[in-house]
């Protein structure tokens, strides 16, 4: 099953995930934010939008490559798979 | 009177409290997040906070046990189909040019938070919506006659609607130049009869629990329009406040003065007084009982967003804006360039509140005669509500 690893700052909203190793079924990026929902009710929509798009300063990589389709998230990933989700450098 | 005070800021959520005669701020929630809003819902108790997380969105978070421990709330989102037409975004050198264009709605903040009957609680929102739970906020449901309102296009869920819309956008948005519901007024006598307020589009009036709505811009002026009087298109109420005590008088700034109507928001007229300083501001506190007396904290313009001189001082009427008194007792009067944001400044009994951009909150205990500085090393302050 594809391993999920999150950004620092989304421990602080979730914080019963911190520690724990974090993996979820699927074959796309969209399988993973929605292993990630059942596992953390509510995080889906800390990482995209209502219509499921990603959101604009968030981003996921698949081993070393960053997601292409932000919009459906049909990235692939596979069962050696770790996949990130983190955020980008901006704000103030 | 409530000996509590609730700030919302650009870096969290403070509770000021009076402790031995001196009122201390207490960052009570959402370290780092911004807060745009926090209240308390006077039936339940509960603490709701309206958060932009800049990066993860826009949550609504709350508090049961009075700011000790916080959660998330059940989320507000559009719902499917939800559409709506989007101005061209103002260029750097005029307005935005072409035609509106159609998009799916999204959530990009949460900007206010209203309670009416037990268990009913209102959110505005940007992209221009206004969210209603009967629940006790447990589900939020969008309003959709007011989504669907003629001046917007029609009813965007089932067709293309008229391919244009009145409402404009504001930079408030985050994100996109959308417009944002900012006020959100209840009529205590009857809960159906509510009027909000969005930036850039006016006030809009309901009777019947928000089943229908009408324009209340009638009297505003627009300075910048080419037609200063028409009821529709650019008004930009920067916020509106009800006496509750007398709901019928009902007060707001803009870019072009200070308004106040005493027939329900039917109708308006300017009572600035720009010779006197009191032309330009965001907030007004209004009496809890009497409609006529109002307290405002007035900058400079809308060129210029400052207080006045480098000193800020409170301008109070109390005959409906025939006259203006200036309070500066206890504030600064020199090197001061605050400015107070819509939901930044609030009554409770004889208390007044405010908070600034630049971190400073100021208190007055005597209904402005004086003022006491609470903090001036907050983060910029989003929302002061007493409760």
């Amino acid at each position: 099953m594809p391993k999920v690893e999150l950004t620092q700052h989304l421990y602080a909203f979730f914080p019963d995930l911190e520690g724990r190793e974090l993996f979820v079924e699927g074959d796309t990026v969209a399988d993973v934010v929605r292993g990630m929902e059942g596992i953390a009710p509510g995080f889906a929509f800390y990482v995209c939008d209502e219509l499921g798009r990603l959101r604009q300063h968030v981003n996921i990589f698949v081993g070393d490559e960053r997601v292409t389709d932000r919009v459906t998230l049909t990235d692939a990933v596979d069962a050696g798979s770790r996949v990130f989700i983190l955020q980008a450098l901006s704000g103030g | 009177m409530s000996d509590r005070i609730l700030v919302g800021t650009r870096k969290g959520t403070f509770a000021v409290t009076s402790s031995g005669g001196r009122w201390r701020p207490t960052l009570v929630g959402h370290a780092g997040a911004g807060v745009n809003f926090v209240a308390t819902d006077p039936h339940s108790g509960t603490i709701w906070a309206a958060l932009g997380h800049g990066h993860w969105g826009a949550k609504l978070s709350r508090s049961t046990d009075g700011g000790a421990t916080w959660e998330d709330a059940p989320q507000i989102a559009y719902p499917d189909g939800a559409r709506h037409y989007l101005p061209p975004p103002p260029t750097e050198t005029g307005p935005g040019e072409g035609a509106p264009t159609l998009k799916p709605a999204t959530l990009l903040k949460l900007w206010n938070i209203a309670f009416g009957r037990e268990g009913q609680i209102f959110v505005g929102t940007i992209p221009g919506g206004l969210f209603e739970s009967r629940d006790g906020g447990e589900s939020f449901e969008l309003n959709r006659p007011l989504w669907n309102h003629d001046s917007r296009g029609g009813d965007l869920f089932a067709s293309e609607g008229s391919g244009t819309t009145k409402w404009f956008g504001t930079p408030a948005a985050e994100g996109e130049f959308a417009p944002g519901m900012h006020s959100i007024e209840i009529d205590p006598r009857d809960p159906d009869r509510i009027l909000v307020a969005i930036s850039t589009a006016g006030v809009f009036g309901t009777t019947d629990g928000g089943a229908t709505w009408s324009v209340k811009n009638k009297g505003l002026v627009m300075d910048y329009s080419p037609n200063p009087t028409d009821e529709w298109a650019g008004h930009d109420p920067h916020a509106i406040m009800m006496c509750p005590g007398d709901p019928d008088h009902v007060w707001q700034q803009n870019h072009c003065g200070v308004f106040y109507s005493d027939d329900g928001a039917e109708s308006w007229r300017k009572v600035s007084q720009p010779e006197r300083g009191v032309h330009f501001g965001f907030p007004v506190a209004v009496d809890p009982n009497d409609g006529r007396t109002a307290w405002l904290v007035p900058g400079v313009s809308d060129m210029q967003r400052t207080a006045v001189d480098g000193g800020l001082f409170v301008a109070c009427t109390e005959d409906g804006g025939e006259s203006w008194t200036h309070l500066r007792d206890g504030l600064p009067q020199e090197e001061a360039y605050d400015v107070i944001y819509r939901h930044a400044f609030h009554i409770g009994g004889n208390r007044l509140a405010f908070g600034t951009t630049t971190g400073n909150l100021y208190l007055s205990e005597d209904r402005g005669e004086s003022w006491t500085t609470v903090a001036n090393n907050l983060p910029p302050v989003y929302s002061v509500r007493f409760g």
